[in-house]
């Protein structure tokens, strides 16, 4: 049994081992990368430029990566609440943007991959339910993202209390966090403009050309277990 | 606004031909933003106005004021906001003007006066004030505004954002340089810093003078 003036002794050594050894390295905040498209860059022509997808993956998404990856550092580095709350925003903006241009390359496809072809299945069946008709579902989906006042993304969502398909939308690069995201539609205009220019209602329609409905059933399934 | 109530709000002429701002905002891009976006705003405003004036009982006239106006709890109402585009985009084709640099209009050059001298009392220098208005605006997260504009309590001048088709209700606007994406991109793709560092040769200067002018009840 040791002394308390000998516990007082070793209770800071054993306090900076359990640092040691819990701790992360010092500067090893995780390093994001841009995920590579599923796809030739041309591969959604012609409903979606090539040139959009090139600007949209190497420069607009590789963009939130490397501000992501900054912010992260930058946080790695805080030891006051103020400091961290000062970060919020850049990981907010660029994490979102990270996660939500992951999720959106994986869920177009090529036409000759299955884009924009829905086979009955579970989530046909479950759109149906919940809003009588995939037809009616995409109107519905249009009219709510193209609504958005500024920039922003279109959902379908699995909104896991209510058991049930949902459209939501979220501002800016915010993320979905209040259902697990099926299906995202990026309305910012950088994601359309170049080849619909004012026309947004057009690119909406033109996406559901190259909508990875296999994807989105997949995490459909996922997030009904 | 009298012309509010019967829809008879006009897009604007712009004060200057579509291509008087290159090489620094494109031709392409001036008749898309005026004639496209402005253009389906003021449509858009104008078909709520005379919906909401055909309103006859007193429950229906309430709720169409309720939808026109500002709804107070940091959210715009949606004919709120389609008056916004409009403002917006009227002080913004006025605080342009062709580049005097490039022999086209006045645009870009600031000449001694009162606005001169608050920039440079307030900002250091007019490279610190352009440098931070810069800063500001590229930091906007989404669409959105920047602004230079005089604060009604204490008539300094500040920098200042809004986000969206927000109205600028803080101040008084002095300068205001749209961020949205339509409002560059087709030219500087995603390089919105070259945008805002292009701007500043078709700033009109005279008019944000003017403004300034009002704003600080001279």
């Amino acid at each position: 049994m040791l002394t308390t003036a000998t516990r007082t002794l070793v209770r800071p050594a054993v306090a900076r081992l359990a640092a040691r050894r819990f701790a992360a390295p010092a500067g090893s905040a995780s390093v994001h990368t841009l995920p590579d498209l599923p796809y030739a860059y041309n591969a959604l022509e012609p409903h979606i430029a090539e040139d959009i997808m090139k600007l949209h993956h190497q420069k607009h998404h590789q963009t939130y990566v490397t501000g992501l990856n900054a912010a992260e550092e930058s946080y790695a580095k805080t030891s006051t609440p103020k400091e961290r709350i000062k970060l919020q925003a850049a990981l907010k903006f660029n994490g979102g943007g990270h996660i939500n241009h992951t999720l959106f390359w994986k869920n177009l496809a090529p036409e000759s991959a299955g884009g924009g072809k829905l086979e009955s299945g579970p989530l046909k069946s479950a759109i149906e339910a919940d809003f009588g008709s995939v037809d009616a579902f995409i109107k519905k989906m249009n009219a709510t993202t193209a609504a958005i006042q500024g920039s922003g993304w279109g959902w379908l969502g699995y909104n896991p209390e209510t058991k049930k398909l949902e459209i939501v939308t979220t501002p800016n690069q915010d993320p979905l966090l209040s259902h697990t995201p099926v299906l995202g539609i990026d309305i910012w205009e950088h994601a359309f403009y170049l080849q619909y220019k004012n026309v947004k209602a057009d690119y909406l329609n033109a996406i559901w050309n190259v909508i990875n409905w296999k994807e989105a059933e997949s995490r459909f399934l996922e997030a009904k277990q | 606004m009298a012309a509010a109530a019967t829809g008879q709000h006009k897009l604007p002429d712009l004060p200057y031909p579509y291509d008087a701002l290159e090489p620094f905002i494109s031709r392409q891009i001036m008749e898309l933003h005026h004639k496209k976006h402005h253009q389906t705003y003021v449509n858009a405003l104008n078909a709520a106005e005379v919906s909401y004036s055909k309103a006859s009982t007193p429950k229906e006239r309430i709720a169409l004021q309720a939808a026109l106006k500002f709804n107070g709890g940091g959210e715009y109402s949606d004919a709120f906001i389609k008056l916004a585009w409009h403002i917006n985009h009227t002080l913004f084709w006025q605080n342009l003007a062709g580049a005097a640099s490039e022999g086209k209009g006045s645009g870009g050059a600031l000449k001694d006066g009162p606005l001169k001298k608050a920039i440079d009392e307030t900002f250091g220098s007019f490279d610190n004030f352009k440098k931070e208005f810069t800063t500001t605006t590229a930091g906007i997260q989404g669409s959105g505004w920047g602004w230079l504009g005089v604060n009604p309590q204490n008539k300094r001048l500040e920098i200042t954002t809004t986000p969206n088709q927000d109205p600028l209700l803080t101040h008084a606007p002095v300068i205001g340089v749209d961020v949205w994406e339509h409002a560059f991109y087709l030219q500087y793709l995603n390089v919105k810093a070259d945008y805002l560092n292009a701007i500043w040769n078709v700033i009109n200067f005279e008019e944000a003078e003017k403004r300034y002018l009002a704003a600080v009840g001279k």
